[in-house]
């Protein structure tokens, strides 16, 4: 049997690479894939729970999440590409004026 | 040793290499697909601990669904190399290490505070689709009402945003 | 020895299920290779010209032929490429294709062999998400297409990729709810409780399958699947006279082999897909009590192998003459052990009427390749979105309100 605590540090690993990953990448679609890296592993602490504990809802938790992070893909990769349009780069750090 | 020991050690190891991937590769394509990499080994860790429906839900949507439409978006937008940028190189050898110590502390005190739970087998049952499916629509049936809603506003919303201006 | 024969006991269960892999691997590749010369002939045939005849008796080596010349020919790589997506693509491809094929059970009795219980499928009888295994392969298999047409570099792959990537994406929807109807009146997403649940009344034969029910929903299924598969008629990713080769044009000897090799899996794998869910997968379309039926092998095989003889003894070319008449006789003569051997003919019955019905399915694709024109890429997307997928809805819909009537509003 593999104890919870082995899941759990694996999703706190993988939730540290992901901020490591948000702030030191320079592309806007590099750092939206980083919060994705961060909503998996939170996902998996929720299932090693649900699994700790014996009922679902953890299992749940984790359906309503990837949906929202469906949702929020979506609109994201959206705006990215309107960025993408308007500044013709996407660097984020020619992203930094309100003015074009 | 036992066998679901060493899948674990496996999967895990894929998992932080597709994330170590994720950050050192230069093309967002191959970020992408590291991430695929990393999304496939945390299904197999669902299995394992015996989560078999979320486990296909995650491959299904997010690395068929979600992640298409990022290696789309790569596509299309051309998204070439990241460009060399005059980046404090002092931030960069500050910032790594103690953002790898950030990650070792939630690690540690994560560790020590569950130390006494204890994991119960995996239930491998016929019901695990159909439980879920009886919680969904009894007790969460308003949360799952929402996201449909909040699924629709997104996909308007995403409509709206990538129209070509008139 | 003793050594080995303990470790063989201690991991029976790994061992067997590597052989299981590496026979149903190696099986699928002759089936895949043999599948594409019984396409060029049918198609030649339908277009009332022989196909491939020259290279073997009626021209049975042509696949060999064919895998010589993929193994041999020139491999070249286009300057530009991104090398590690260009050579990563056709083995996500090939890879996610054999995958598919690991749920699927050709058979419900385990048989026994030294004494030890083998059922007749690579993943165990009781995983319980056999469909949505396949579902998530099906998923997964956009990157191959969108990934190949992007790492080539060159603007018709890409126009290529991209189109043939949204059209699959756009299928994929009805294609998952077309199988809700089946999977409400089956109660489970396990392959083997599917067939079963056909075989509720055994006496009804035919009439149990789900494709009565569920006509509709095989409809949906066989169109959004035969699009998914890129198939005519929803080909145009890839058809020569519009988009030179699609999102394998870059792709030289093996390469496009193993894009070759992952679309006839593909087909392989639908068509088994579609004998399980709709038309009861391993169940013999007779009633149960007609065990005069169980001989229906034997009365195949045996008349057949006596016609191939007759006919490879008047063959043109002397391979013909030896040859024909030997894979003739070997037919007849397996036919004659199965009337001889009462126990192996009961173990033959499952696997046999689920080959027959995937063989059919691989015909009607073949059919369908020889005879109808293809899709406009706009007609294709509005098929999808605008009639597909209400009508696999209204399926869902219509199937979940008469199974409530019938268990009376409980």
């Amino acid at each position: 049997m593999v104890p919870t605590n082995y899941y759990v540090i694996l999703s706190a690993i993988l939730f540290g690479l992901g901020v490591i990953a948000f702030l030191f990448k320079r592309n806007i679609i590099s750092i939206f894939m980083s919060i994705e890296l961060m909503l998996n592993a939170v996902n998996l602490a929720f299932v090693a729970f649900s699994q700790s504990h014996g009922n679902l809802d953890g299992q749940i938790f984790v359906l309503f999440v990837i949906i929202v992070a469906a949702a929020e893909a979506a609109v994201g990769l959206g705006i990215i590409i309107l960025i993408a349009r308007n500044r013709r780069s996407l660097n984020v750090e020619r992203v930094d004026l309100l003015k074009l | 040793m036992t066998p679901q020991l060493l899948i674990f050690y496996v999967l895990a190891a894929l998992a932080v290499i597709g994330a170590l991937s994720l950050i050192l590769q230069k093309h967002p394509i191959h970020s992408a697909l590291s991430l695929i990499v990393v999304m496939v080994a945390l299904a197999g860790l669902y299995l394992l601990m015996g989560a078999e429906f979320v486990a296909a839900v995650q491959i299904i949507v997010y690395g068929g669904a979600i992640m298409v439409l990022f290696v789309f978006v790569i596509m299309l937008l051309n998204a070439g190399v990241e460009e060399h940028t005059n980046f404090s190189k002092l931030a960069g050898y500050l910032g790594v290490p103690l953002g790898l110590a950030l990650t070792a502390f939630i690690a540690a005190a994560i560790a020590r505070s569950t130390e006494t739970v204890q994991a119960a087998p995996p239930t491998l049952s016929a019901q695990t689709t159909q439980s879920i499916s009886h919680m969904i629509f009894k007790q969460f049936v308003y949360p799952f009402e929402l996201t449909s809603f909040l699924i629709l506003v997104a996909i308007m919303g995403a409509i709206v945003l990538a129209q070509r201006e008139k | 020895m003793e050594f080995l024969a303990n470790f063989l006991n201690g991991h029976a269960d790994l061992i067997i299920t590597l052989v299981k892999i590496a026979l149903l691997v190696f099986i699928v590749l002759t089936v895949n290779a043999y599948l594409t010369w019984f396409e060029r002939k049918v198609v030649a045939h339908i277009q009332s010209r022989w196909g491939p005849h020259r290279v073997g008796p009626h021209g049975l080596l042509q696949p060999a032929a064919d895998g010589l010349k993929f193994l041999f020919k020139e491999d070249p790589t286009p300057a530009g490429v991104d090398k590690f997506v260009y050579y990563l693509a056709p083995l996500l491809a090939l890879a996610l294709s054999l995958t598919s094929l690991a749920v699927i059970p050709f058979g419900p009795d385990p048989i026994t062999v030294f004494g030890r219980k083998i059922y007749l499928s690579i993943t165990p009888p009781e995983l319980n998400i056999g469909l949505l295994v396949l579902f998530a392969i099906t998923a997964l298999s956009v990157y191959g297409v969108a990934l190949a047409g992007w790492s080539s570099n060159s603007k018709y792959p890409l126009l290529g990729g991209l189109r043939s990537s949204a059209q699959m994406v756009s299928y994929e929807l009805a294609l998952t709810l077309s199988v809700v109807g089946v999977l409400l009146m089956a109660n489970s997403f396990n392959l083997s409780d599917i067939i079963r649940a056909q075989a509720r009344h055994p006496e009804w034969g035919l009439v149990g399958w789900n494709i009565w029910p569920q006509i509709v929903g095989f409809f949906c299924f066989f169109s959004a699947a035969v699009a998914e598969t890129n198939r005519v008629p929803f080909d145009l990713p890839e058809a020569e006279s519009e988009l030179v080769a699609g999102f394998h044009t870059e792709y030289a000897s093996f390469k496009f082999a193993m894009f070759f090799i992952a679309e006839y899996t593909a087909m392989i794998t639908v068509s088994c897909l579609c004998t399980i869910m709709f038309f009861g997968g391993w169940l013999s379309p007779f009633p149960a009590s007609w065990h005069f039926t169980h001989y229906l092998p034997s009365v195949i095989l045996i008349p057949f192998g006596a016609w191939v003889v007759w006919d490879g003894l008047r063959y043109e070319t002397i391979w013909g003459r030896l040859v024909l008449p030997v894979i003739g006789g070997v037919m007849a003569l397996i036919g004659l052990a199965l009337l001889g051997l009462p126990g192996v003919n009961e173990y033959i019955q499952a696997p046999f009427w689920f080959l027959a019905k995937v063989f059919v399915f691989l015909f009607v694709y073949v059919w369908m390749r020889g005879t109808l024109p293809r899709f406009r890429y706009d007609q294709l997307m509005s098929f999808g979105w605008k009639l597909l997928l209400p009508v696999s809805i209204v399926n869902v819909i219509v199937t979940s309100f008469v199974i409530l009537l019938r268990s009376g509003w409980k």
